[in-house]
C-alpha cells in the first residue's frame, strides 16, 4: 500500500453481515464523502469489505489503517461510524476506548494463519486483490512448468493430509486416482461448515486449489459441493468462478496448454451424512444421500462410476501454498506426520469464540487459554470436544497434548470437522454425550443396522442415565454398543458416532457412576436428579419464591419458613435464583 | 477372457475362486454358511444388515461386499464375529414386533431363523419400536412396516429386476421407511417381486392370511397357465386348496413372477369355474359331454362354411395358449376351415 493512504477494512462475513456490516460500510462511505469534499480524505481513502477474521464474538470488527498504522475497532455499530471518521480519519486520533485490547493480540499472535491468512485482509469479491497476493501464480507454475506427476509428487512430499475425516495423504489419494485406466475423472470440493469462512473470505484459493487438483489427477470437470443454505459462500464462490473464467483461469487451453477445466455447483441438502464422500457423490448424482460400500474407493470408482477425488475446501486451499512456496517450506510447519496448519472452530464456554488456525501439534492449552483467552467467568475447564459431534471428549488433564492426527486418534477422537467445544465445571458430561448422540441419531441415514439402531439405543440409554433410571447394566450395554458400532458400521458416521460416549466413559466414568449409583448429577444439570430444598433456618418467609413458582409447589405462611412439595416441583430453578437469602439449595 | 484365479483360506479350507468373487459367494460355494439378511444373489450388494461379518486378519469385514484377495485368511465362525453377529441381530430384534405366533411368515422367516440359531429369546438391547397406524389399502400385498428390517431387497428388486421403482427409502435414521412416493398406498403393477424377496413378514400376499404358513404344505411344481411364457410356479396346497404361489430360483424364469402368476390363482377353486361344456337350448345352458359339444361345433362350422363360404369365419387365439396350441389353431383355420382370418390377442 502506498504511503499517505487510508484503508478501512470492514468484516463482511456472515457474522459481520449480521452485525450490520453493510450499513457500517455505507455510512463510512457517506461520511467520508461528506467530510472529505475538500480532497484531503476522500481521494486517498479506500473502504473495503473483507472476509471473516475469526473473532466473530467481537463483530463488527473494523480496521483503520492510516499510513501503515493499524487500529482495529471492535463491536462497531452504525452509530459509532461518525465519531471514527471525525476523530480518527480527519484528526488522526484513534479512539482507544473502542479499539481492541491486548487480548486481541493474544488471539491473533498465537495463530499460524496460512490458509486463513488472506481472510480479513483481501476483498473476497475482487480477483485483483487475490492476484496482488500472488494469486493464481501457483496455478500458472503448475500448468506451465510442472507435469501432473510432478504436482502430485510435490503434494506428496508436503505430506498434506485431508483436513477432515480420516486424514488420508492427499498426494497419495491423487496418485491412486491418476493411475486409474479410466480417463474421465472428477474432482469435488466439499465446502463444509468449517470451510464457510474460507469460501467467504478467500474463495479464489479454493478455486485455484481445485484447478491444480484437477490438473494433477487429469480431470477436466470440478464440482463444488455446498449446502444451499450457505448463501454468502455460494454467492462469493459464484462471483469468484465468474471472475476466474473472465481472466482465463477456467475454461479451455489454460495458460496456452491443452488442459481444460471448469467448475459446476452441486447443492447439498441439510444432512450431516453428506460429509461422507460416497454419500456426497450419491447426492450429486441426484440420489438419496446414503453411503456406498467400499471397496471400490472413490479414487477408483466414484462419481458416475468414474475415478473421483473429494477434498474439502481447507485441503484445497493449502494446495496453492504448497505449489507456490514449495513442499519443503510447508513441511517445516507441524509435527512429524501431521504437516501444515489446521483450522478449528473454537466455541463453548470460552472467552474468545471464533475461528482459529494453528500449526499442527499446537497444544490444547495454547488454543484454549492463549488464543481462546480462557474459560468464561474464569471457571474450571472440564473437557474439550474436538472434531465435531463424532469427535472425542478430551479431559483437562490432557490439555498439554499437541493436536495432530496421531494424538487425536490415540485419544479416540478425530480431526473431523475441526470443531472444538469447550466445557467447564458447570457442564454435565453425560448430558454432553447425550447432546452429541442426539445429533448423530438424528443424522444417521439409517442404511446400516449398527448405526441406525445403535445410535437410537445409545441415546435411550444416555437419557435413562440422565433421568436417574439407569443401572450398571446400562453402562455395559453402552460399551457393547460402542464396540459394535465402531467395528461394524458401514461408514465413518456410524464408526465414529460412539466416540463421545467412549471417551467420556474412559475419562469421566465417575460422573456416569454418580448418576447411576447415587442418582446425583455432580454438575447439577440433569433436571431429574436435582432437588431444591428450603433451609428452614435461613428462610425468612418473604414469599417471593411462593409467588414466582410456576408449578405452585411452594407453600408456607408469611414470615414462616416455606416448604417445596417435591412431587409438584418441576425443577425450573426460579425459586433458587430469586431467593435473596440463599435459603434454597440445589443438590 | 478368462478371469484370474485367487487363492485364500476359509476356515482352514483352501479355496480358489475367480478374481472379484466375494467372500460370501466363495464360502457359500464351499457349503460354508454365512448368515445374511440384505444379501440376495440376484440383486446388487447393499451391505446394510452387517450380519454377514467375517474375520479377515483380525478385522471384521462384511463378506457380501469384500472381494477375495490373494492369500486372504478368512474365519467365518470365530467367537469375535459370532458375537458381533449375535448382537447385530439382537439390535434388529429390539425394533421388531414379537408376534411370530401370528405372523404369516413364521417358519419361513430369515430373521426368525437367525433368532433361533443365536437363541435370542429376549433382546439384550431394548427401547422404542416403530409403529405405523395407517395400513395399505391395495388388494394384493399386505405391508406390515413394523416388521421391516430395512434391508432394501424390495427396493432393489423393484428397480433392478422389475424396472418399476415403485418404492424407495424415505426419512432417515430410526424413522427410515420403505414406501411409495409421498407415503401413498402402494399403487404399482403388484408383481409381488418384493414379497418374494422380503426376508421377514413385512411383505406378504394379502390373500395368504390366514390360509396357512409353511408347515404341512404340499408343494406342487407346475407351469403358470396365464400366458405363453410358461413360467415355472410352485403351488402351495393346504387342505386341498391352493393357498399361495411361489416360484423357485432355479427355474427358467429365475423365480420371478408377475401379478397374475403370483396372486391370481383363486380361479382354480372358484365355484363359477366351467368344468364341462354347455350348450344353450331353448334359452337355457345345458351340460353336455365333450363329444356332443365338439360335434355340435363342427356341424355348425360346416353349415356356416357351406352357406357363406370359409371367409365368414374368423379365429382369434389367446396368449394363454402355448406356441404349439397357437400353431395348431392357425393350421386348423387355414387348412380345415380354409380362411386366413386369423389373429391373436397378443397383437393388440
Amino acid at each position: 500500500m502506498a504511503d499517505n493512504q487510508i484503508l478501512i477494512r470492514v468484516c463482511l462475513g456472515t457474522s459481520g453481515k449480521a452485525a450490520d456490516g453493510e450499513k457500517v460500510i455505507s455510512l463510512f462511505r457517506m461520511h467520508i464523502q461528506r467530510h472529505g469534499l475538500d480532497g484531503s480524505v476522500q481521494k486517498r481513502c479506500v473502504v473495503k469489505k473483507v472476509g471473516c477474521r475469526g473473532l466473530c464474538s467481537r463483530d463488527l470488527l473494523v480496521d483503520v489503517i492510516i499510513d501503515g498504522r493499524q487500529t482495529t475497532y471492535q463491536n462497531v455499530t452504525p452509530s459509532m461510524v461518525e465519531r471514527i471518521v471525525q476523530e480518527h480519519l480527519l484528526r488522526g486520533n484513534p479512539i482507544d476506548e473502542w479499539a481492541v485490547k491486548e487480548d486481541y493480540a493474544e488471539f491473533t499472535s498465537r495463530q499460524y494463519k496460512i490458509v486463513l491468512g488472506p481472510c480479513g485482509v483481501i476483498d473476497p469479491e475482487n480477483i485483483d486483490d487475490y492476484l496482488k497476493m500472488n494469486g493464481y501464480r501457483a496455478l500458472k507454475k503448475a500448468l506451465t512448468t510442472m507435469t501432473p506427476e510432478e504436482v502430485i509428487k510435490e503434494v506428496k512430499r508436503s505430506k498434506l493430509r485431508g483436513r477432515g475425516g480420516s486424514g488420508f495423504l492427499t498426494g497419495k489419494k491423487w496418485e491412486i486416482c491418476r493411475s486409474q485406466p479410466d480417463k474421465t475423472r472428477y474432482i469435488i470440493c466439499n465446502v463444509g461448515e468449517v470451510n464457510r469462512a474460507l469460501a467467504e473470505g478467500n474463495p479464489h484459493a479454493i478455486i485455484e486449489g481445485l484447478i491444480i487438483g484437477g490438473y494433477a489427477i487429469g480431470a477436466s470437470q470440478g464440482y463444488i459441493f455446498i449446502r444451499e443454505r450457505y448463501h454468502l459462500s455460494v454467492e462469493r464462490l459464484k462471483k469468484a468462478i465468474k471472475q476466474a473464467r473472465e481472466r482465463g483461469f477456467l475454461g479451455e487451453n489454460l495458460f496456452g496448454t491443452s488442459f481444460n477445466f471448469d467448475i459446476t455447483f452441486s447443492f447439498g441438502t441439510e444432512a450431516f451424512i453428506c460429509g461422507e464422500e460416497t454419500a456426497l457423490m450419491e447426492c450429486i448424482e441426484g440420489k438419496r444421500a446414503m453411503p456406498r460400500l467400499r471397496p471400490p474407493y472413490p479414487a477408483e470408482k466414484g462419481l458416475w462410476g468414474k475415478p473421483t477425488i473429494i477434498n474439502n475446501a481447507e485441503t484445497l486451499s493449502n494446495i496453492p501454498i504448497i505449489i507456490g512456496k514449495g513442499s519443503e517450506w510447508f513441511s517445516t510447519i507441524g509435527t512429524e506426520h501431521s504437516k501444515g496448519t489446521k483450522v478449528f472452530t473454537l466455541s463453548g464456554k470460552i472467552k474468545n469464540n471464533g475461528l482459529v488456525e494453528v500449526a499442527m501439534g499446537t497444544s490444547l492449552r495454547t488454543i484454549v487459554f492463549g488464543i481462546g483467552g480462557g474459560i468464561e467467568g474464569n471457571r474450571k475447564l472440564k473437557a474439550i470436544q474436538v472434531g465435531g459431534p463424532s469427535g472425542g471428549l478430551i479431559p483437562y488433564s490432557m490439555i498439554d497434548m499437541g493436536l495432530d492426527y496421531e494424538n487425536l486418534q490415540k485419544m479416540g477422537s478425530i480431526i473431523g470437522s475441526g470443531g472444538m467445544v469447550v466445557f467447564d465445571e458447570t457442564d454435565c458430561i453425560v448430558s454432553v454425550a447425550k447432546f452429541f448422540m442426539e445429533f448423530l441419531q438424528r443424522e444417521s441415514c439409517g442404511k446400516c443396522v449398527p448405526c441406525r439402531l445403535g445410535t437410537t439405543r445409545m441415546l435411550e440409554l444416555l437419557t435413562k442415565i440422565t433421568e436417574g433410571r439407569a443401572t450398571m447394566k446400562d453402562i455395559e450395554a453402552l460399551e457393547r454398543l460402542s464396540a459394535i458400532m465402531s467395528t461394524s458400521s458401514l461408514c465413518g458416521l456410524g464408526r465414529t458416532a460412539p466416540n463421545p460416549v467412549i471417551t467420556s466413559l474412559t475419562h469421566f466414568r465417575d460422573e456416569y457412576l454418580a448418576h447411576i449409583r447415587d442418582k446425583h448429577c455432580p454438575a447439577g444439570v440433569c433436571r431429574a436428579l436435582i432437588t431444591y430444598t428450603i433451609i428452614e433456618d435461613l428462610c425468612k418467609g418473604c414469599g417471593v419464591c411462593l409467588r414466582k413458582c410456576p408449578a405452585k409447589a411452594i407453600t408456607g405462611e408469611r414470615k414462616k419458613p416455606h416448604v417445596i412439595d417435591q412431587s409438584l416441583c418441576i425443577k425450573c430453578g426460579i425459586c433458587f435464583q430469586s431467593c435473596k437469602f440463599k435459603a434454597i439449595i440445589k443438590e | 477372457m478368462k478371469k484370474r484365479m485367487v487363492r485364500c483360506r476359509i476356515n482352514d479350507i483352501k479355496v480358489e475362486v475367480p478374481e472379484g468373487t466375494t467372500i460370501l459367494e466363495a464360502a457359500r460355494a464351499q457349503g460354508i454358511y454365512i448368515p445374511a439378511l440384505c444379501y440376495h444373489p440376484k440383486l446388487s450388494v447393499t451391505g446394510a444388515c452387517r450380519v454377514c461379518l467375517v474375520e479377515v486378519d483380525g478385522v471384521a469385514v462384511v463378506s457380501c461386499a469384500t472381494p477375495v484377495e490373494e492369500g486372504m485368511t478368512i474365519i467365518t465362525n470365530s467367537p469375535y464375529v459370532e458375537e458381533l453377529r449375535r448382537d447385530i441381530i439382537d439390535l434388529i430384534l429390539s425394533d421388531h414386533p414379537y408376534d411370530c405366533m401370528v405372523c404369516q411368515k413364521a417358519g419361513d422367516c430369515e430373521l426368525q431363523e437367525l433368532a433361533y440359531f443365536y437363541q435370542i429369546r429376549y433382546p439384550r438391547f431394548s427401547g422404542r419400536k416403530r409403529s405405523y397406524k395407517t395400513k395399505d389399502g391395495n388388494p394384493f400385498i399386505e405391508r406390515e412396516m413394523e416388521k421391516c428390517i430395512q434391508c432394501g431387497r424390495c427396493v432393489k428388486v423393484c428397480d433392478e429386476i422389475q424396472g418399476v421403482c415403485a418404492i424407495d427409502f424415505a426419512y432417515k435414521g430410526f424413522e427410515l421407511k420403505v414406501c411409495p412416493p409421498f407415503e401413498k398406498d402402494l399403487d404399482c403393477e403388484f408383481c409381488g417381486q418384493c414379497v418374494s424377496v422380503c426376508p421377514t413378514g413385512a411383505l406378504v400376499g394379502k390373500d395368504w392370511i390366514p390360509k396357512g404358513r409353511q408347515m404341512n404344505i404340499k408343494q406342487v411344481d407346475t407351469v403358470c397357465p396365464y400366458c405363453g411364457c410358461g413360467c415355472n410356479i410352485t403351488l402351495h396346497v393346504s387342505r386341498n386348496e391352493i393357498i399361495r404361489v411361489t416360484s423357485k430360483p432355479d427355474t427358467l424364469n429365475e423365480g420371478w413372477l408377475c401379478v397374475k402368476g403370483r396372486f391370481a390363482y383363486q380361479f382354480v377353486s372358484s365355484p363359477e369355474r366351467l368344468k364341462k361344456p354347455l350348450i344353450k337350448r331353448n334359452g337355457r345352458f345345458e351340460e353336455v359331454s365333450w363329444d356332443t359339444a365338439l360335434d355340435f361345433v363342427a356341424q355348425r362350422f360346416k353349415e356356416i362354411k357351406d352357406k357363406y363360404g370359409p371367409d365368414a369365419i374368423a379365429g382369434l387365439s389367446s396368449a394363454r395358449c402355448t406356441n404349439e396350441e397357437n400353431y395348431l389353431f392357425q393350421k386348423f383355420l387355414r387348412a380345415a376351415i380354409g380362411t386366413n382370418n386369423i389373429d391373436h390377442c397378443a397383437r393388440y
